[in-house]
């Protein structure tokens, strides 16, 4: 049985000007252990999917549609119920490290709680468990950082512990939702090899959405672009990468220039197929 | 490139800053933000600079055209000093050096027209072209940037992140500029967006022969659009040369570290750089 299936999934915002159809049509598998790549251009839905499933639309969303996890009904459950797959069996890393954790609190405070609140550790019990976490995602002398507020660590070591958070109660799957745009580049190389050594380790199954298609090759095995809502393209990742299908997948990957090709000019995509697809 | 066509010339520039050393009374330190920093710019040239966030790239620049004060150096514009101009040099200087700021929409006036956004360089720098003659003109600068002369009257907020850099791309031409600087300039936009204001960018160049310093944190980007990139590393420059020879042998060890870092979109060429990644890793934990 799959972990997760998604079918049909709809994500609408009532807003002033109208309806605004965030997500149309999207429907994937993920396999326990398995990894999916979610590309998209800002507005193309990538996030609020996710966030359907998490139960994090703001109050004006709706979603419709069917999100089955390990074969049960989760989408639009209430508060209560959801809580109980949040954190121990679906973890989240957002965007912005900075804004998602408490800069009241010391990070030692924010993983206990999590490990007291869901699996009923004691206060000590979970301060080394927060270390042994902590070390995993290799922040240096983690023993004595854990004890400091999130304004004492760079963004890259704050998007360590986030991942760090996001794995505490074993989550068999990690949604990551875009974790290396506010990072620089070198920076972003050692997050995403560390997601990618966390995957071996941990065994989750994991879901990153990006913008960027050059993060996604090496790191997923199966790539689901979208646009508009919609799905374009959705295959293993060395087919898609090796023999692009959709208008908008190819356009995506020749308008990036890339740094082991040289191209006199980038290719943009094109306006009729934007237009097209928008209308619909 | 000879020696003639050099139209900038930047020779030790540095910045400081003074900031709190902390506490109340802590008084305050030196922050070195940029440390020495020498280099020529031709003319027609594009000279990419590239770096990671608080290298010193964006306040380099803005010394270089005097927006902030440097700490010492000079930066010779046509044989003058930039840093030891007076106001009325400097107002000369702004008709010749123009800049394209990273976000679109905040770097213009919400409450003014694309039309008179356009226009107002053109207004004080060249007062004597006539109110009709600066209309025909500003529709001419909409064309060639890939904006349509009727949405003249429309305000930025109607207009997408795309379009906003169009018209600060046709704000910093108006004037005819030998140079401009170009901060961040395609960083905020999406990626199909981003390739077509690259290309209306090289365009533009080749058209008009101007001169970029483009600022960018994307070396992939600069090196496409840059004839030579120079690398700037907590406030000093690491590495210059032509574009080619600094992607593709790199000479120094963050320049290295940096490339290795830039995600190629190719499964197999990524897992070749993720095992090049961990060799330095590797190399960089013995040599701590």
């Amino acid at each position: 049985m799959a972990l997760l299936e998604v079918k049909n999934l709809k994500v609408d915002f009532d807003t002033q000007d109208g309806v605004v159809h965030a997500v149309r049509d999207l429907s994937y598998t993920l396999e326990k252990g398995k990894t999916l790549a979610i590309v998209g251009e800002s507005g193309s839905g990538k996030t609020q999917g996710a966030f359907a499933l998490m139960g994090l639309l703001p109050k004006n969303g709706r979603a419709t549609g069917s999100i089955r996890f390990d074969g049960k009904e989760i989408l639009n459950l209430p508060l209560r119920e959801l809580n109980r797959y949040r954190a121990e069996r679906i973890g989240i890393i957002f965007q912005d490290p900075m804004t998602s954790l408490n800069p009241y609190m010391r990070i030692s405070r924010q993983m206990t709680e999590v490990l007291e609140h869901h699996k009923g550790m004691s206060r000590s019990e979970a301060l080394a468990e927060s270390v042994r976490f902590l070390d995993a995602v290799r922040i240096p002398d983690a023993k004595n950082r854990v004890h400091m507020y999130p304004h004492e660590f760079s963004g890259g070591m704050r998007q360590r512990v986030m991942i760090a958070m996001a794995l505490l109660c074993g989550p068999e799957l990690l949604i990551a939702d875009e974790p290396t745009t506010a990072l620089d580049v070198t920076v972003q190389a050692e997050i995403i090899d560390l997601l990618v050594d966390l995957q071996e380790d941990f065994h989750a199954s994991i879901i990153l959405i990006t913008h960027d298609l050059g993060i996604v090759a090496g790191t997923c095995e199966d790539t689901l672009v979208m646009f508009n809502g919609e799905v374009m393209e959705y295959r293993k990742t060395e087919e898609l990468f090796a023999n692009p299908e959709h208008a908008y997948t190819k356009g995506l990957l020749s308008a990036v220039p890339r740094l082991d090709q040289k191209v006199e000019r980038l290719s943009t995509v094109s306006y009729e197929f934007m237009a097209g697809a928008r209308k619909a | 490139m000879s020696e003639q066509d050099v139209i900038l010339q930047v020779r030790n520039l540095s910045v400081h800053f003074n900031v709190p050393a902390g506490g109340l009374f802590g008084g305050h330190k030196v922050l070195k933000a940029v440390k020495n920093v020498s280099f020529d710019l031709h003319a027609g040239e594009t000279l990419g600079i590239v770096g990671e966030s608080g290298c010193g790239k964006s306040t380099l620049s803005r010394a270089i055209i005097r927006l902030i004060e440097a700490s010492g150096g000079e930066s010779v514009w046509m044989g003058k000093d930039i840093l030891k101009m007076n106001s009325s040099e400097l107002v000369g200087l702004r008709k010749d050096i123009q800049m394209i700021f990273q976000d679109p929409l905040a770097s213009l006036n919400p409450r003014m027209t694309a039309g008179s956004i356009i226009a107002e360089p053109l207004q004080i720098h060249n007062p004597e072209v006539t109110k009709a003659e600066r209309t025909k003109r500003v529709a001419e600068m909409m064309e060639k940037v890939g904006l349509t002369p009727n949405m003249i009257n429309k305000y930025p907020h109607e207009f997408s992140g795309g379009q906003c850099q169009r018209i600060g791309i046709a704000r910093a031409l108006i004037t005819r500029p030998k140079l401009i600087v170009c901060d961040e300039a395609v960083s905020a936009l999406d990626v199909s967006v981003q390739a077509q204001v690259i290309n209306l960018l090289m365009d533009l160049q080749k058209e008009f022969g101007v001169s970029l310093l483009f600022i960018a944190h994307d070396i992939a980007v600069v090196r496409h659009i840059a004839q030579r990139i120079m690398v700037l590393y907590f406030g000093e420059v690491v590495e210059i040369g032509e574009s080619e020879q600094v992607v593709m042998a790199p000479s120094h060890d963050y320049t290295k570290k940096l490339i290795a870092s830039v995600p190629v979109p190719d499964p197999k060429e990524e897992m070749k750089r993720r095992e090049v990644r961990r060799r330095l890793r590797r190399e960089a934990a013995a040599a701590a």
